[in-house]
């Protein structure tokens, strides 16, 4: 019984890349989620932009806390970097591509969308901006 | 053959009764709290700060922290209620009044019965035990909030809280 070194090499791979498809099909379906909402709130919507994402990610908001104004006051500036929480504690980077388990479970998006942008901009953030902000995080 | 396995039972059963006696004793002093071991209440309590070990407060405590999560310190943190209802259950079993695990009740010296306190930074025993650490010290950068145990308390994660 001898298992040759190619074949076990073959084997590793196929398991890597099949583990990242099973990280991004979830994904996926959080953003097509998004997408029907947006679609039904606003007919006239022609799918989520990275580049409105990453300006919500980073522009200072109004109406939300002023310790908080921006997604980058515990973000920070860089997305693949960690960030940092008010009381200390260190953020996994938002970034997809370093974070490759992120944004996979739907509850647990919707609860950081949920509490964050209230944190953030003071109300709940809609569909097609959580869409815009996902699409942004993918592209990082 | 049974008598080798007799003696690995025995010093298995051995092993494990030193190990709570140990448990026990440690739970006892000031300076080891039981971490948490439930899954989901440290994956909840330990997204913003370090999932405190609910020995640090009375069951009181958790249980009005817990009713009030959607104004937690001034943060949102509302869980659902399923989550909220399982996660009340584990800190309430294990907080400092309990006699489910060790006994924490010294922890809890000068704190009224009828008051149900919330930050652990304001108990007397915590006031007390950190008197030596000067105002200058808590405003460094890397310590960000007195929440931030793990700053100075480097295995506090592993709830050993010693003088560092």
């Amino acid at each position: 019984m001898q298992i040759r070194p190619r074949f076990l090499f073959l084997a590793a791979l196929t398991m890597m890349s099949a583990a990242q498809a099973a990280q991004a099909a979830p994904r996926d379906d959080i953003l097509a989620g998004y997408a029907a909402q947006a679609k039904a709130a606003d007919a006239a919507f022609a799918g989520f932009s990275a580049a409105r994402g990453e300006a919500l990610h980073r522009d200072r908001h109004s109406g939300g806390k002023p310790d908080s104004p921006s997604c980058t006051s515990c973000h920070g500036e860089n997305t693949r970097a960690a960030g940092r929480t008010p009381v200390g504690k260190a953020i996994e980077p938002v970034a997809v591509s370093v974070a490759p388990t992120r944004y996979t479970d739907a509850a647990k998006v919707e609860k950081w969308f949920r509490r964050n942008c209230r944190e953030v901009l003071g109300r709940e953030c809609t569909p097609r901006e959580k869409g815009d902000w996902l699409a942004f995080m993918t592209t990082q | 053959m049974t008598t080798l396995i007799r003696s690995i039972a025995v010093g298995a059963a051995l092993f494990a009764a030193g190990a709570v006696m140990l448990e026990r004793a440690r739970a006892g002093s000031d300076e080891f709290f039981p971490p948490v071991t439930d899954p989901l209440t440290r994956q909840e309590c330990g997204s913003c700060h370090m999932a405190f070990p609910p020995g640090l407060l009375p069951a009181r405590s958790w249980q009005k922290m817990m009713g009030e999560l959607d104004n937690h310190f001034g943060e949102d943190a509302s869980v659902d209620a399923a989550t909220a209802k399982q996660i009340t259950t584990y800190l309430v079993a294990h907080a400092a009044d309990s006699t489910g695990y060790g006994d924490m009740r010294r922890w809890l010296r000068g704190v009224p019965a009828s008051a149900a306190p919330q930050r652990i930074t304001e108990l007397p025993k915590w006031v007390r035990e950190h008197r030596e650490v000067s105002p200058r010290e808590w405003t460094r950068k890397e310590i960000a909030s007195k929440a931030n145990c793990v700053a100075c308390h480097v295995d506090g994660e592993r709830g050993y809280f010693e003088d560092d």
